[in-house]
């Protein structure tokens, strides 16, 4: 009999963190105290904390252990699984250890409260990544537990797809990938257009930098991106799938190749799904990774076997998309809505969020915050909520200056405006875009100027080439932020880097292109004064561009060290013992290593 | 798969062992399990829950769990159970055929098998 359960991560976060050896650590040592009749380990998905990886789940206690090694698990069998005593060094502490006023058995009482408790998820309300890092994702079994394919048969027996739609739209869901376009009406679009054949595709081609939600979903929760899948054929009039994801994603193409065999094997894929007589057939589709994969029209194209290169729309997937052939395409998070909203029903749904953004959607919290990881939250969250409260602020007592949504399409939110709530239309106005939801937070020390460029580089690379305001144009506005930030600007090419912006963005053929302007944009709009300091102050005020920099030694509060000389890979400080030490400007690289190792904050920097 | 039965013979047959992870029960049975506890004979009673509680299909109402030590150690094996809005009912010296019957009794029937219970080892 089963008494208790260890939950061990296996998303992709915890696998580099070592997940693997943990698990194979708890597979012996539960051997060795004779346990494996009472003690079961389950590889799951994504927990969401990744930053405190590897991640293990004990229950039914819930207990919550971070950070876990190999070397660890002897002793957590040993007194968890075995004597039941919690092993506190390593649960998820939340509780401040300076706080003196808390009793020693107040803390350990804060220490175990359940892992929902905590201020990462408590604020959190999670319908896409609902199973992720509660089922075995590669058990069909522990999915149906969790009322998997119970919408499928729902729809299958009791809907037809007209009300399939209705619902969908009801619910007021948005495409989850970037543009969030209502879900509902793309469906109605393919229905209504009659053909022979008709597709569904699963645009699992992710590709900002920093966003990682649908690989989490696609890895952890693999079934309920098929069951939406054939959801939306029966709605459309499909009967064929194609899931189009990033060959870098190995663990999360093994995890849908299982899934695809196991519900194939229940005939939940198939044909006559359900005694229906509706047949569904789900294939997958490797992407070499390219950023324009994603587009859509490129997307398909580069299933058909083509180079991946988008095309003019009109004519749009809904009428002549894969194969020629009326498709109807949605991203992974939209998908992994799907079934909740069936089983739950559009008002459930609709319940939640703003008025025009209903639902939570999942960001991939990075950059200079103290917890990184994915977390869901319903559309309407403050930026300063996930901030402050979900992720436990910004690390070293700096502070926030913006953060950047939607990636290389998408643009900053600055500090001034972090009480705005989250959602599609007040992003867009504020000149960013929601995107895939990848949210890198930046501090004080991070240059917008430089950001402009780090983005700006990637569209450069991922551009396609196909139509002359891309390719050429983010190569000339690239070439604009390396003369600003190498000193060499002038106000003048402010001006010129935001006209050129504002063409590239109303004549390039897709997405890409259209949205790669948007970080520059948005900074220009909300640190216009840091570029202005770049070109006429000709100095870098987050400390960042180095030909901007200068290294300087305060001889007041130099002791003479020759700590500073002694690290200085290329011989630039000289000095004698005892007295202030001199940087030679012609030598230094700018590496900063003086600062570094300077106990007296005598480098400056400026 | 053919109907929404067998979809649901699936579900239910699952349900109870995916059940141990949404932690919602009402009732919580803590079994001592230190040193002391194992000595006495803990973890046959603590699996005994485990097993009769499934049983009697209580999976979903209550939460088999183990503890330290609980402090009384000549009492032991010790078993405490945890109702909202109830006091907490200790059982002392526990085995696994007093267990079955205070998963019968008291988690099913809600009688509480006060002869196993420490105020009447104590008196």
């Amino acid at each position: 009999m089963i008494r208790s359960q260890v939950l061990i991560c296996g998303g992709t976060g915890c696998t580099s963190s070592g997940s693997k050896a943990v698990r194979e650590a708890f597979e012996s040592e539960i051997v060795k105290q004779d346990l494996a009749e009472e003690v079961k380990i389950v590889p799951t998905g994504c927990f969401g904390l990744c930053e405190k990886g590897p991640v293990v789940i004990v229950y039914p206690e819930g207990t919550f252990y971070s950070h876990v090694q190999a070397e660890d698990v002897a002793e957590i069998v040993e007194e968890h699984l075995l004597k039941g005593r919690i092993v506190q060094r390593l649960v998820y502490d939340e509780v401040d250890e300076d706080e003196v006023t808390l009793t020693e058995e107040i803390k350990n009482e804060v220490r175990q409260i359940s892992l929902n408790e905590t201020a990462f998820y408590k604020a959190q309300k999670r319908v896409a990544l609902r199973n992720c890092g509660v089922i075995n994702p590669e058990s069909i079994d522990e999915y149906i537990a969790m009322d998997g394919y119970a919408a499928l048969g729902k729809v299958l027996t009791e809907m037809t797809p007209e009300d399939v739609i209705k619902c969908i739209s009801d619910s007021g869901l948005r495409g989850r990938g970037g543009g969030g376009f209502p879900t509902g009406r793309k469906w109605s679009f393919t229905a209504a257009n009659k053909a022979d054949q008709k597709y569904v595709v699963c645009n699992a081609d992710e590709g900002d930098p920093g966003a990682f939600m649908d690989r989490s979903v696609l890895e952890g929760d693999p079934h309920c991106v098929l069951e939406a899948m054939a959801i939306c054929g029966y709605a459309t009039g499909a009967s064929e799938g194609y899931i189009y994801v990033r060959a870098e994603y190995p663990i999360a193409v093994k995890r849908l190749q299982i899934a695809i065999e196991q519900a194939k094997e229940y005939g939940l894929l198939g044909e006559n799904i359900f005694d229906s007589g509706f047949n569904f057939d789900i294939h997958i589709r490797l992407g070499a990774g390219a950023f324009v994969c994603g587009e859509e029209t490129a997307l398909m194209t580069s299933i058909e076997g083509n180079r991946g290169e988008p095309r003019p729309r009109p004519p749009y997937p809904a009428v002549k998309g894969l194969f020629a052939k009326p498709t109807t395409e949605n991203n992974v998070e939209t998908f992994a809505n799907v079934p909740q909203i069936i089983l739950r029903g559009a008002d459930w749904f609709a319940s939640m969020g703003t008025e025009r953004s209903k639902g939570t959607k999942v960001f991939a919290l990075g950059g200079k915050i103290t917890n990184t990881g994915l977390v869901e939250i319903p559309m309407g969250t403050t930026l300063r909520e996930v901030i402050e409260d979900i992720g436990g602020g910004i690390p070293n007592g700096k502070k926030f200056k913006a953060a950047q949504t939607g990636g290389p399409s998408g643009g900053c939110i600055p500090a001034s405006l972090i009480d705005t709530p989250i959602d599609y239309d007040n992003l867009i106005e504020m000149g960013c875009m929601m995107g895939s939801g990848g949210l890198i937070v930046m501090d004080e020390d991070n240059c917008m100027v430089d950001i402009a460029k780090f983005f700006l580089d990637f569209t450069v690379d991922e551009s396609c080439g196909k139509c002359a305001p891309c390719r050429i144009g983010t190569m000339r506005m690239k070439e604009i932020l390396e003369k600003i930030t190498s000193g060499n600007g002038t106000l003048e090419d402010i001006d010129k880097l935001e006209e050129l912006a504002m063409h590239v963005k109303e004549n390039s053929l897709c997405g890409l292109g259209q949205t790669a302007p948007n970080p520059v944009l948005a900074t220009l709009k909300f640190f216009r004064e840091e570029y202005i300091a770049h070109v006429v102050d000709k100095k870098c005020p987050a400390g960042v561009c180095k030909a901007l920099l200068n290294y300087s030694i305060d001889p007041e509060k130099c002791k003479g060290c020759t700590k500073c000389a002694r690290n200085c890979p290329v011989g630039a400080i000289s000095g004698k013992v005892k007295e202030p030490h001199v940087i030679d400007t012609t030598k230094c690289i700018k590496c900063g290593a003086c600062i570094d190792n300077c106990n007296f904050g005598a480098v400056v920097k400026g | 798969m053919k109907s929404l039965e067998e979809l649901a013979a699936i579900r239910d047959k699952m349900k109870s062992k995916v059940v141990l992870r949404e932690g919602t029960g009402e009732i919580r049975v803590v079994v001592g399990m230190a040193t002391c506890g194992i000595a006495a004979g803990a973890r046959p009673v603590l699996n005994a829950f485990a097993e009769k509680v499934s049983e009697a299909g209580l999976s979903e109402k209550v939460t088999v769990s183990q503890t330290g030590c609980i402090g009384i150690c000549q009492y032991e094996p010790v078993v405490e159970v945890f109702e909202a809005g109830k006091e907490k009912v200790t059982y002392v010296k526990m085995t696994a055929e007093k267990a079955a019957e205070v998963v019968e009794k008291h988690l099913k029937g809600g009688e509480v098998v006060t002869e196993y219970t420490i105020s009447t080892a104590v008196s």
